[in-house]
């Protein structure tokens, strides 16, 4: 990360989607090309993309229920350090705790739920308050 | 819906290629599983080598489908390989530890020589 003068070093943006493909493309393309823009290289935009892909897909189709009149709010924050994002939904919530583990070898032919473990494997932290409709990602670039 | 899979028989074994780089949307990913029953039901080859030699992105949702034609091939008395998969993409699937039951190899000349 450059600090020359003039030479931006961060990048923030908030975007209020429709449950959609079409608008989640725009705002992931969005920030995937601030990443690149500010010097991210992979493996790291392929870590920010997949979380990101993962979040709205989830926030989407579990919390919203695919009804394309609901929200998504995406706040995103890069600078010289990390990569700050906020996804969340209108659904009820859900609890974290609750969610079955992808990766135990019971559940490792269930065709489904491996998003969040993937998240949480890309990103550095990962915060869920309660109800469980927001997901708060935090991804280290050093 | 465009096509998403290029398939080829060749030899018994049906080796089976994405059209897309990304493979995250959700239609596409139904897409690509209702190709994949085609491909299994127009041939007699029990084997599959998926090749994910264009591949640069893929979502949970897509591992689903993989999982699905997995645990179906397995019925069928038959065998599917994974090929050609790009460094972060296997990290999806050791993460994962899906790594453990499919069949993944580094080339798909290493999948047919294994089917083989």
């Amino acid at each position: 990360m450059s600090s020359e003068p003039g030479k931006t070093t961060s990048w923030k943006r908030q975007f209020d989607l429709a449950s959609s493909r079409t608008d989640i493309d725009v705002a992931v393309g969005e920030v995937l090309q601030a990443c690149t823009d500010l010097g991210m290289e992979e493996p790291a935009t392929f870590a920010i993309r997949l979380s990101l892909e993962e979040a709205m897909a989830n926030a989407m189709t579990h919390g919203n229920g695919g009804d394309e009149t609901k929200r998504i709010l995406l706040d995103c924050h890069i600078d010289a350090d990390q990569v700050v994002m906020a996804i969340q939904d209108e659904g009820p919530g859900f609890d974290p705790d609750t969610v079955p583990d992808p990766t135990a070898d019971e559940n490792l032919t269930i065709a489904s739920g491996r998003g969040l473990a993937l998240i949480k494997a890309f990103m550095t932290h990962v915060e869920i308050p309660r109800p469980g409709n927001r997901l708060e990602l935090v991804f280290e670039r050093s | 819906m465009s096509q998403m899979l290029h398939v080829d028989d060749a030899g018994g074994v049906l080796e089976v290629s994405f059209l897309e780089k990304n493979i995250l949307d959700e239609s596409n990913i139904q897409q690509i599983g209702k190709e994949l029953d085609e491909a299994v039901q127009g041939q007699n080859s029990r084997n599959m080598i998926i090749n994910f030699g264009n591949v640069e992105h893929l979502s949970s949702a897509a591992l689903g489908i993989l999982i699905t034609m997995n645990n179906r091939m397995a019925d069928m008395g038959g065998q599917m390989c994974l090929a050609n998969i790009r460094p972060e993409i296997y990290e999806v699937f050791k993460i994962t530890k899906l790594d453990r039951i499919f069949s993944i190899h580094e080339t798909a000349k290493a999948a047919r020589d294994d089917l083989s």
